[in-house]
């Protein structure tokens, strides 16, 4: 592997945070920190990625994602095509890899995908030629979104190191959950997961994490309180026997947060239920919740992860350009 | 595997000597150095002593130069798309990778398109089979109309036409009810039923429950899901006094409950296949669909304690569970691909590995390959016995090489154990006397006088 700016290897693919060394987090982390402030200034362009094609193919309905993802592309001067396939349309996974061959054809640089099913776009990186970032799979992995929540993190508490962060909701059917596990293991936060036993995956305290189920333990004394929405529409059968008895004893409010210390980060992926996981006041409460500033650092880790892959394409010629800049 | 398929073959008349072995008789619990004479197409005798003192003279004999002969091995879990789905496998695809595995008898899982659950198939079946001429071709009855596990199949006139015993396939029977009514009705044609115990409420996942289903985020099956059925269905079975044969066994708790039941005296038997003994849930990996069985595969403990119920005759015989699936099927995100494995050609070499590291003898193998299946069937196969059919696999136990899908006969090549590197190769596949396989490095020297 060899070495970019910021200690960086090379990655080929960005398909999930399991077995990222600490060094790629920090150095992913450090490179989003440097477009906070192109972000915020009048002229938010750069040409880094200017004649490159990146590709956002959702195969699940997300607005926010994709269009944090676009405009990050766009903010890097790379030519943006959104693809939107309505999953309903098609014959499950037929089209899958015949969508891979036609935009292989099509030569972009980087394919970011959502799909709905857990490992599909690691079924499609195995046949691009291009960088694939993982916009989020099934159950699996949401890479791009713990690193924004661990850029949130660092940057309101100065580091990751020994924070003791609560996830909070539904577990089982979060991939946002299982890249922010891997993420605060791998950087040394100390991670509960708090939930109803029947929202809470198997055997998931072997992913390192201390699982509790109800909120007044799980939440004493944490640093960071984030919260998960809960998946309404993965739900088949009974986990739950209903919202208000959901919101009753797993949602947010302040009153279970006054265990928690008192200058607790409240954090949440949205797009929020307000009134089922999280109460207004909380989510509103200017003093802690970072949900907006989560969604701010989306576009600058979106970024980082489009600069850190672009380039590395393989069977790709020599590319003066990117060795030059990076 | 290369090789070739003898298919011109006469039938066998006169006499054939097989010299020069390493007979393996499961049936004696025995192996020794000896021959079998092969009589127009049956046993006629077999020995330490047979022909010792060199080649007989004026007979057709055939040195083994030392390898294994042994009964053909008995397969009681086979699926092929035929008919329905003949671009995934043919009966006579499936019989050639048979042939190439020293498969000598199967018996088709009747979950095809149309369902077996009427007798003009299991007919369609011995037709085909006898066009075929290469193993001995079988079929189950489905045990309920359309395998929808409500209205039971017409048992008898299925049995009449062929059937050897019942099944779903692998639908378990949900409902308590029907199986009990099964159970009970089977009785009346002294019927087996075959059964692959899950609970279907908890089994609508993608892999067994565990760790790595967590990390993987796949929805998880757990392994209680084998056991409630196990234990549910040897209540009926006490109940009923039914004949029940519980198939693919993957749980240790499922294996404990098995062994229980023997021990107090419930006449029971089952059977597991190779990737519940080879393989566990790490095999899924990097979302490897050929990884994606039913039962899934199981962890670590599991497959061990499916060696350990192997060791000690809880488990009664090992099908290859051969489920042929093409790329449509499987080239897919993991929750969307089809289950299944192909393991005609497989299921010796890596059965054979229960023996190279100890945990079987050679002739304890052959009993579940080949001496239980055959007389859960009640064929007069899978044994060294004068006048049985001479259904024969000749193999060389210690040859090495390496899984590759690409040289599997089977039309598609979904093997949960592609580049597993194995020991022990089919040389010859004989059936009723008849050579059907002979592998390229099996050159015997023509004895005859």
């Amino acid at each position: 592997m060899t070495k970019k700016r910021n200690g960086l290897p090379r990655l080929p693919h960005l398909l999930g945070i399991e077995g990222l060394a600490p060094d790629t987090v920090s150095g992913l982390l450090d490179l989003s920190e440097s477009y906070i402030g192109q972000n915020r200034s009048l002229d938010k362009r750069r040409d880094l990625l200017t004649g490159r094609t990146v590709i956002n193919l959702f195969f699940e309905n997300s607005t926010r994602t994709r269009t944090s993802f676009e405009v990050a592309a766009k903010r890097l001067g790379a030519d943006v095509i959104n693809m939107e396939v309505a999953s309903s349309s098609v014959r499950k996974g037929e089209t899958l890899l015949d969508t891979a061959m036609t935009l292989n054809a099509m030569l972009p640089d980087t394919l970011v995908v959502r799909h709905h099913e857990s490992g599909a776009v690691n079924l499609l990186a195995q046949k691009m030629k291009c960088a694939v970032i993982n916009a989020g799979d099934g159950q699996h992995e949401h890479p791009t979104q713990a690193l924004l929540d661990a850029l949130t993190i660092r940057r309101r508490r100065g580091k990751l190191e020994g924070l003791l962060v609560a996830i909070c909701g539904d577990i089982l059917h979060s991939r946002v959950a299982r890249s922010n596990i891997h993420l605060l293991n791998i950087m040394g936060a100390r991670v509960r997961v708090v939930g109803p036993p029947t929202l809470m995956p198997t055997d998931v305290d072997r992913m390192g994490v201390e699982v509790h189920f109800n909120m007044r333990t799980g939440l004493k004394d944490v640093d960071i309180v984030m919260m998960l929405r809960l998946q309404t529409e993965r739900m088949q059968g009974t986990y739950v026997p209903s919202i208000s008895e959901y919101f009753r004893f797993f949602g947010l409010d302040q009153e279970k947060l006054k265990v928690a210390k008192p200058d607790a980060l409240i954090m949440h992926p949205g797009p929020m239920n307000r009134g089922v996981e999280i109460d207004s006041e909380v989510a509103d409460d200017l003093d802690r919740s970072v949900i907006h500033e989560q969604v701010e650092m989306g576009v600058a880790v979106r970024m980082a992860c489009l600069e850190a892959l672009i380039g590395t394409r393989r069977n790709a010629p020599p590319d003066l350009t990117t060795g030059a800049l990076l | 595997m290369s090789g070739e398929i003898l298919r011109g073959l006469p039938q066998h008349v006169g006499s054939t000597a097989y010299i020069n072995a390493r007979i393996v008789d499961p049936a004696a619990s025995a192996e020794y150095r000896g021959a079998v004479l092969i009589s127009d197409g049956k046993i006629a005798d077999f020995g330490p002593n047979l022909f010792a003192s060199g080649a007989p003279y004026g007979i057709e004999s055939v040195d083994c130069g030392g390898l294994c002969l042994a009964p053909g091995i008995v397969d009681l879990r086979v699926h092929t798309g035929e008919p329905g789905e003949e671009h995934k496998e043919t009966l006579e695809s499936a019989a050639i990778a048979a042939a190439a595995g020293g498969v000598t008898s199967f018996v088709l899982l009747p979950d095809n398109e149309p369902p077996f659950d009427d007798a003009s198939l299991i007919e369609f079946v011995a037709r085909r089979a006898r066009q075929i001429r290469l193993a001995n071709m079988h079929a189950y009855g489905a045990l309920t109309v359309g395998l929808e596990g409500e209205q039971l199949a017409e048992m008898g006139l299925l049995a009449e036409a062929g059937a050897l015993a019942f099944t779903d396939a692998d639908r378990a029977v949900g409902s308590a009810q029907v199986m009990r009514r099964a159970l009970y009705y089977a009785k009346a044609f002294d019927a087996l039923i075959v059964h692959v115990p899950q609970e279907p409420t908890l089994s609508t996942g993608h892999m067994s429950s565990g760790e790595m289903a967590t990390r993987l985020g796949l929805t998880g099956i757990p392994p209680l899901a084998e056991v409630m059925m196990v234990e549910r269905d040897l209540r009926l079975v006490e109940m009923t006094g039914g004949r029940l044969h519980l198939s693919k066994i993957s749980t240790a708790a499922a294996v404990e409950a098995i062994r229980a039941a023997k021990a107090r005296g419930l006449k029971i038997t089952c059977d597991t296949a190779p990737p519940y003994f080879a393989l566990n849930d790490l095999a899924v990996g990097d979302y490897r669909t050929f990884g994606r069985l039913t039962p899934p595969l199981r962890a670590e403990a599991d497959r061990a304690a499916i060696v350990a119920g192997l060791q000690d005759g809880t488990i009664d015989a090992i099908v290859s569970d051969h489920r042929p699936q093409d790329q449509d099927s499987k080239r897919v995100p993991f929750a969307q691909a089809l289950p299944g494995g192909i393991g005609l050609e497989t299921l010796l070499p890596v059965s054979l590995e229960l023996v190279h590291n100890g945990a079987l003898s050679l002739p304890r193998l052959m009993q579940c390959l080949a001496a239980a299946p055959a007389s859960l069937m009640r064929l007069p196969a899978g044994r060294l016995a004068k006048g049985a059919p001479a259904d024969l696999v000749l193999f060389d136990p210690d040859s090495a090489w390496k899984i590759d899908r690409a040289g599997m006969h089977s039309k598609t090549k979904n093997t949960p154990f592609d580049e597993r590197p194995v020991q022990g190769r089919t040389m010859a596949t004989i059936v009723g006397g008849r050579p059907i396989w002979r592998d390229a490095r099996f050159t015997p020297a023509a004895a005859a006088a």
